[in-house]
């Protein structure tokens, strides 16, 4: 990511052009995607497993998520990922207000997602299902309802760090663009931001059936 | 420099109907389908995650080693589910 001594005009001194800056930027954070998928992979994979052998626990276990909260939080994030690629075409047409304002957004957006988890999780501890520390579970699958709740917290709890930096990262974006410097010649950084929020977006879209809709 | 611009009818176009395909999974999560149920409720989602990927995350304009990346994740990620339950789901 060439910031320092990066003009609108010129490329990076090892690009040819801005085009092949940009090329090499996106196939290098797609790069880094791909490697995020196959590390959320690794819980899909456990939690495949684990379901395919406790079908009715996984479902017993699933009832005690809000469901509501968890479809409220899906159309959050849907919601920021439109407003996030609106920043990012307000950045490809040089529009400095509307790059700011759409990344304001995507930031509320993100953050009330994070807000209703943090009720969901309050409301968890509460219910007794934070396994190993706090797990009161009456009846005969426990134990696979309590493999249920490990899967959900890694899970989410891994996603949700991944939002927290994509949050931060956004909220960079959005003084670097308040600080005009980006342009529609180079505006790279919102670029990849966005293709890193995206994603954090798919992998829910992935969660939220797979932990919220079981049976 | 040419990156093709994206009417803003185009993504809110993309996100209606990424919402009307949220409200499809939950109502279809409700219909209670049995074991088709997961299959429906993820190949939804893929749909979803194609939509995003092609036009929010601009793979519709990308270059082809880009969606030769991005397609690797998802091949990736198949063989390893897919291998992994030719395992579990031939154990006695």
């Amino acid at each position: 990511m060439a910031m320092h001594g990066q003009t609108f005009d010129e490329p990076a001194m090892q690009f040819a052009d801005l085009r092949q800056q940009r090329e090499a930027a996106e196939l290098g954070m797609w790069g880094f995607l791909t490697t995020e998928v196959l590390l959320f992979g690794g819980l899909f994979v456990a939690y495949t497993i684990y379901r395919t052998h406790h079908p009715e626990a996984f479902a017993e276990a699933s009832h005690h998520l809000h469901r509501s909260l968890g479809t409220i939080n899906t159309a959050l994030l849907l919601g920021s990922s439109l407003t996030v690629a609106l920043a990012v075409r307000a950045a490809r047409v040089g529009s400095r207000r509307g790059t700011s304002l759409f990344l304001l957004l995507t930031l509320m957006l993100g953050g009330s997602f994070l807000g209703i988890k943090a009720m969901e999780y309050s409301a968890e501890w509460s219910a007794g299902l934070i396994p190993g520390i706090a797990f009161r579970y009456e009846g005969a699958n426990a134990a696979p309802v309590e493999l249920f709740f490990v899967l959900y917290f890694a899970m989410t709890g891994l996603h949700a760090l991944h939002m927290v930096a994509g949050l931060g990262v956004i909220a960079v974006l959005l003084v670097l663009s308040l600080r005009r410097r980006f342009s529609r010649s180079w505006h790279n950084p919102v670029e990849m931001g966005g293709l890193y929020w995206h994603f954090v977006d798919v992998v829910w879209l992935f969660l939220f059936p797979l932990l919220y809709l079981v049976g | 420099m040419n990156i093709p611009v994206t009417p803003v009818r185009t993504y809110l176009g993309v996100a209606a109907l990424l919402m009307a395909l949220l409200i499809l999974t939950v109502v279809v999560a409700d219909l209670n389908l049995g074991p088709a149920g997961p299959f429906v409720a993820l190949s939804i989602a893929m749909v979803k995650a194609g939509l995003v990927a092609t036009w929010f995350m601009h793979l519709r304009h990308a270059a082809a080693l880009t969606r030769l990346f991005a397609l690797s994740g998802v091949a990736l990620l198949a063989i390893l589910i897919g291998l992994t339950l030719t395992d579990y789901l031939s154990r006695a």
